[in-house]
């Protein structure tokens, strides 16, 4: 029932809606990034942010400081903060925040993965997997040995099965076969969550599906770039885009057959809202390409705020928050190894 | 008028006279100063450094390092929470540390404690390993010895719950033994013993019978000794397994799986002796471990509640130095002449103390050069600073929840604090119910010091708070309560005998046609005989209604001289001409005549008509009054007063903002030509000092930090009014337009309020009859209707129902409602005719505030 929401969004809806309005007007803003960029060490970070809301997370914190400590404990703001709000939340908004944690839940897998397939320590791969994607059989990913057997063990009581159940090769697993399964689900999950928020109908459903085709010709672009050059053949090369967003269909032909990076280039500047993206960029530049894209995507996120009555503002503000560990995590980077000429770089400001 | 000029100043009725103060310190005494200045508590400091951010200023170093301390100090607390120790902060025994050697104390410490911990970690960590082992080993041997007692597989599950701890000691015999390396061999069984959380015992199952295709058995009991986890510190329940499997992949897996699970294996001997062997040596080894570990525990408590008696006056110190630096960095450093420039408001009457206060700074830092204070001009309007005690205070913050009052305004809570309780008191008015009230207020002050040190619930709170307002407010419906001759509703001839008697002495038809009067007045409030009268709702109603509204117009036309006060104070004529005289003259035209013809009704004891009287005076004026004249000349009177009445309209509403008007054109024209001279001048001398006059604050305040361009003032006395020339100077736009329909939106506001605001007070005379009434019910309906039954335990019921509905009915929400019905009418009614309230609070920089915080 698109246009009346607002009779009946409250009931279930506004308490939480309210809570991520909050949160949002938490996030950092120009004025703290100008504060941070001139910071001289991680210690001056850590005094900036302790007057911001990351004060609680940060103050107890002994002295020397790594980025990562930063990194870490900014996160688990947002973790708090998605756990609060799980906690809250009723069908078919829990439904909803969980699909928000898929993908960081397809990251952690791969993650674990390729860690193991390198014989790196499970416990320190465990460390560095994002907290919003955790389940609870996750360590158990290590002893997998092929893809059928990395399903049939641990992946069948997640989530994910469902994603997965559709591709399982019998293939022993290297970088190239994982690489190729994280596109697979991910696909797979950006095409769930896509019809799950057609299903939602209403503002959600518009606002999202907007925000998911973004993320998905954003995938398929990336992709592309990624794989020029590798032995990835073209078919299979298609198989990986999503089959939804504005590239779709024709778009992902054209990419499909791709081979530099301007040719790239010029597929999307058929698309108005990529165009002005690319403008900005000279030719053969592909590394602000990244930029670029997470700046779109930022302003696209803040424009979901402005509409009322929908759950487009959670996914929206944690995709905001993650943004912003990232450009906290840039900064200290850059301020950690003295590389302050280039820490504008990668920081993307949020308003 | 000369009267009101003639009274003494009224100093409780202003804020403090503030001065703008300077202060010119020498960096080796600054930081001494400044913590001198804190315990003062008086000196309010201003951000010069407002556009560098945080860690850009000049003690951001200092501020880290208390940051830093404040970290370690939050970190011993926590152990000394942690660790369950009740320490009480003993008076400082030790000589006062400085705060270097603070900062090298506080590392020793958290070091010791780190170490202590991380050998304690250690030991902990084995001493779990072994418990579990312990645990594995008991239960672990009973599926082994099961298993082995009954050969056939299939029996193994039923044969678990049968087993017991008590029986295994028993019931292993030396044939079992000879049986068991046997078993194993021939069955190419091997097994995995180990212990795991219980929560994740369910998948774990469920992950082996995957991993292994089903091939392998699996068996599992409760441990049933909590063991603690090493990373939250909390007991966690666990559950010993089995796992039977066979081949080596399967093994490998197994290994993996447990090890991603978090699961303890440990190998438990297939050999009984050899098992009992081992459990004696874990039991001895465990009992070993206890006692270290308890030394180590008692050691670390021992060292704790060392720190802890000193924790309270570490954190206050590590507080006010963060707090003296947070202070420093407001400060401009001039570089050059090595001293901190520093600016803010201070109390004019506490400069001595101040200057005080800067020397022993100077002498006690041994600086050679002392430091400067100077009187400056000020450009934006100062704090208001009421001094309060704790019996003021709750007033003024009633008046300061409505705004903070402007610089040297007339404070309405010096009268706010007989009028509110009064107002109170005649929406309350009930003796009963006031006496009630007052020994909860008189509680609330004899616990005073008990109560004031801890920390209370937030409804506790807010009347612990306001306890000496509930005591106000007590009192006066004591007072207002004898006057109403209420007690719990019930009226007493406290007084004397009634006035009224029956007509005859079977008193048949008192209630058919009243009673008749036959002595004096009654002495002091209502006639006890009105209760339970026909008449009674009529009379008391009367009564209220006219009271209410004498209350209210005396209220108000105090908040209309309030307003002639402050105008005189601040020598605006204006104000006094144009908008004070037409205001009294309105109200008092008006409602002033009512309240008249209600005293003249009340002494005359005429039957005259108010409403009527009121009524037709609009309406129709020259008409002759008839039955409702009550004295001579009223008719004209009347006529007089409409006519002040219409004038005084106009009179408020055109000539401020016109002589404002032409105020300003002519200070224009006068600045325009003196400029004009200025110039011609200048052009023929050398161009100094020309910045001066102009205001521009740019320039003024570069000027300032350069420290030239400012004149030294010496007089307390003329520096006020330099600073409020200048405060006004920077106003000088002018837009008539605004002003106008500023004053015309006034004027409208006056006058209807001064009909609504009249009509506002007569909730004083609803509330009052509300309170009556309803107390009346609680007592007919439940008090005296149980005592209608001759049964005691309905009494007690009806009694016990009584006190609970007065007490939370009439004593909580009553009061509360009264209270803010009080409220109401002092911010509405009586501030709105003169309070501006839009000030700010003075916020010296204090320890005392600090302390404060940190309870």
């Amino acid at each position: 029932m698109y246009g009346f929401e607002a009779l009946t969004f409250n009931i279930h809806g506004g308490y939480l809606e309210a809570i991520v309005r909050g949160y949002r007007s938490g996030l950092l803003t120009a004025a703290d990034y100008n504060n941070l960029c001139q910071c001289e060490t991680l210690e001056d970070i850590k005094m900036h942010l302790t007057a911001t809301e990351y004060g609680p997370f940060l103050q107890n914190e002994a002295s020397p400081l790594h980025t990562t400590t930063i990194v870490e404990k900014c996160t688990l703001k947002l973790v708090d903060e998605y756990k609060h709000m799980m906690c809250q939340a009723t069908e078919p908004l829990s439904t909803f925040l969980e699909y928000i944690t898929y993908g960081h839940m397809i990251d952690n897998v791969v993650l674990i993965v390729t860690g193991t397939l390198h014989e790196r320590d499970v416990q320190g791969l465990l460390e560095k997997c994002h907290p919003l994607g955790m389940f609870e059989s996750i360590a158990t990913l290590a002893v997998a040995q092929n893809m059928r057997e990395l399903y049939r063990l641990v992946l069948v009581d997640t989530p994910l099965a469902p994603y997965f159940s559709g591709y399982i090769t019998s293939e022993d697993l290297d970088d190239m076969n994982i690489e190729i399964m994280r596109n697979t689900l991910y696909k797979a999950y950006l095409e769930d969550f896509y019809q799950f928020c057609k299903k939602l109908g209403g503002a959600t459903s518009e606002i999202m599906c907007d925000l998911l085709a973004f993320e998905a010709d954003r995938r398929a672009v990336n992709i592309t770039i990624n794989s020029i050059g590798t032995e990835l053949t073209r078919d299979d090369r298609r198989k990986l885009y999503s089959n939804f967003g504005l590239l779709y269909p024709y778009g992902h032909e054209e990419l499909a057959v791709c081979e530099d990076f301007d040719q790239v280039r010029a597929v999307l500047e058929k698309y108005p809202p990529y165009q002005s993206i690319f403008s900005k960029l000279s030719y053969g530049e592909s590394q602000m390409l990244d930029k670029a894209f997470y700046e779109e995507e930022v302003k696209r996120l803040c424009l979901a705020f402005e509409q009322q009555f929908h759950y487009a503002v959670f996914f929206a503000y944690i995709r905001l928050r993650e943004q912003e560990v990232r450009n906290l995590m840039w900064i200290s980077e850059c301020v950690a190894q003295n590389q302050k000429s280039r820490v504008h770089d990668s920081v993307v400001f949020i308003f | 008028m000369r009267f009101f000029d003639e009274l003494p100043p009224m100093e409780f009725l202003r804020s403090e006279k503030m001065s703008f103060m300077q202060l010119i310190i020498p960096v080796e005494s600054a930081q001494r100063a400044i913590s001198y200045l804190g315990e003062l508590g008086l000196v309010q400091f201003k951000d010069l450094n407002d556009d560098k951010s945080p860690f850009q200023r000049t003690f951001v170093n200092q501020v880290k390092r208390c940051g830093e301390m404040s970290r370690k100090l939050r970190f011993l607390k926590d152990q000394i929470n942690k660790s369950n120790l009740t320490i009480l902060a003993r008076p400082a025994l030790e000589p006062d540390t400085n705060l270097e050697e603070l900062e090298v104390l506080l590392g020793e410490h958290e070091a010791e404690l780190l170490e202590m911990h991380t050998n304690s970690e250690k030991l902990q960590q084995t001493y779990n390993e072994l418990l579990e082992f312990k645990l594995v080993l008991l239960k672990a041997g009973v599926f082994l010895v099961s298993d082995q007692n009954h050969a056939a597989p299939s029996e193994r599950e039923l044969d678990e719950h049968v087993y017991t701890p008590e029986e295994d000691g028993g019931t292993l015999s030396l044939l079992e033994q000879e049986i068991q390396p046997d078993f194993s061999n021939k069955a190419g069984l091997r097994f995995i013993s180990g212990i795991i959380c219980k929560s994740k015992a369910l998948i774990f199952e469920r992950m082996l019978f995957r991993a292994t295709r089903g091939n392998m058995f699996f068996h599992q009991a409760q441990a049933g000794e909590l063991v603690m986890d090493p990373v939250s510190g909390e007991m966690v329940e666990n559950t010993v397994f089995v796992v039977f499997f066979s081949g080596d992949q399967a093994k490998i897996k197994i290994h993996k799986i447990c090890d991603s699970f978090g699961a303890n294996c440990y190998p438990v001997p297939e050999d009984m002796t050899k098992q009992r062997q081992i459990i004696r040596e874990v039991l001895s080894r465990l009992t070993e471990l206890e006692t270290t570990l308890n030394a180590g525990i008692h050691h670390r408590n021992k060292a704790l509640s060392s720190i802890g008696c000193q924790l309270w006056r570490w954190t206050m110190m590590v507080k006010k130095e963060k707090a003296v630096y947070d202070t420093l960095n407001k400060l401009n450093f001039d570089v050059t002449k090595k001293c901190l420039v520093g600016e803010g408001w201070c109390p004019a009457f506490a400069k001595p103390q101040i200057k005080d206060a800067l020397e022993r700074a100077t002498i006690d830092s041994n600086s050679q050069l002392g430091i400067i204070f100077h009187v400056m001009n000020a450009t934006e309007s100062p704090p208001t600073y009421f001094r309060t005690n704790r019996f003021t205070q709750a007033f003024q913050e009633i008046v300061d929840a409505y705004g903070v009052a402007r610089y040297q305004e007339a404070n309405p809570s010096v009268y706010s604090v007989v009028t509110f309780p009064f107002l109170f008191a005649v929406m309350f008015g009930d003796w009963g119910h006031g006496i009630c009230l007052l020994f909860a207020a008189l509680v609330l002050i004899l616990y005073e010091r008990k109560l004031g040190s801890q920390k209370l619930g937030s409804f506790m709170e807010l009347a612990f708070g306001g306890r000496y307002v509930i005591l106000l407010m007590a009192l006066f419906s004591i007072y207002c309560g004898l006057i109403y001759n209420e007690f719990f509703s019930i009226p007493y001839h406290i007084f004397g005998q009634s006035a009224y008697r029956c007509r005859d002495p079977s008193c048949s038809d008192a209630h058919t046609t009243g009673l008749i009067k036959f002595r004096e007045p009654y002495k002091f409030g209502v006639d006890p005989s009105w209760r339970g009268n026909r008449s009674e709702l009529p009379f008391l109603n009367s009564l209220k209604m006219k009271m209410s509204i004498l209350l209210g117009i005396a209220q108000m036309n105090l908040g209309i001289m309030l307003s002639y006060f402050d105008a005189k104070y601040h020598g605006n004529s204006l104000d006094i001409r144009y908008q004070f005289v037409p205001q009294i003259i309105f109200l008092n035209s008006l409602f002033g005549y009512l309240a008249l013809l209600i005293v003249v009704k009340w002494c005359t004891g005429s039957q005259a008509d108010l409403y009527h009287v009121m009524i037709y005076m609009f309406l129709s004026p020259t008409e002759s009054l008839g039955d409702n004249q009550l004295f001579w000349g009223q008719k004209t009177l009347q006529i007089l007063l409409l006519l002040m009445a219409i004038i005084a309209v106009p009179w408020m509403l055109f000539p401020k903002p016109f002589i404002l008007r032409k105020l300003n054109m002519e200070v224009m024209s006068s600045q325009d030509r003196e400029r004009g001279n200025k110039q011609r001048k200048e052009k023929g001398k050398e161009k100094v000092g020309g910045n001066e006059q102009r205001n521009d604050k740019g320039k003024e305040k570069v000027g300032r930090f350069q420290g030239r361009t400012y004149g030294i003032l010496h007089t307390s006395e003329t520096d006020l009014d330099v600073e409020l020339d200048s405060t006004r100077e920077h106003h000088n736009e002018f837009n008539f337009s605004e002003v106008f329909v500023h004053q015309m939106i006034h004027s409208i506001e006056f006058i209807l309020g001064a009909v609504s605001n009249t009509a506002s007070y007569l909730r004083l005379w609803a509330l009052s009859l509300a309170h009556s009434e309803l107390s009346t019910v609680l007592y007919e309906k439940i008090l005296l209707l149980s005592f209608g039954y001759n049964n005691i335990i309905i009494r007690l019921v009806g009694v016990a129902i009584f006190a609970f509905a007065t007490a939370f009915i009439l004593l909580m929400m009553e009061t509360l409602s009264a209270f803010l019905h009080a409220l109401r009418l002092h911010w509405v009614e009586f501030m709105g005719k003169f309070y501006h309230g839009d000030g700010y609070k003075f916020t010296p920089f204090s320890f005392a505030a600090l302390a404060d915080d940190e309870e």
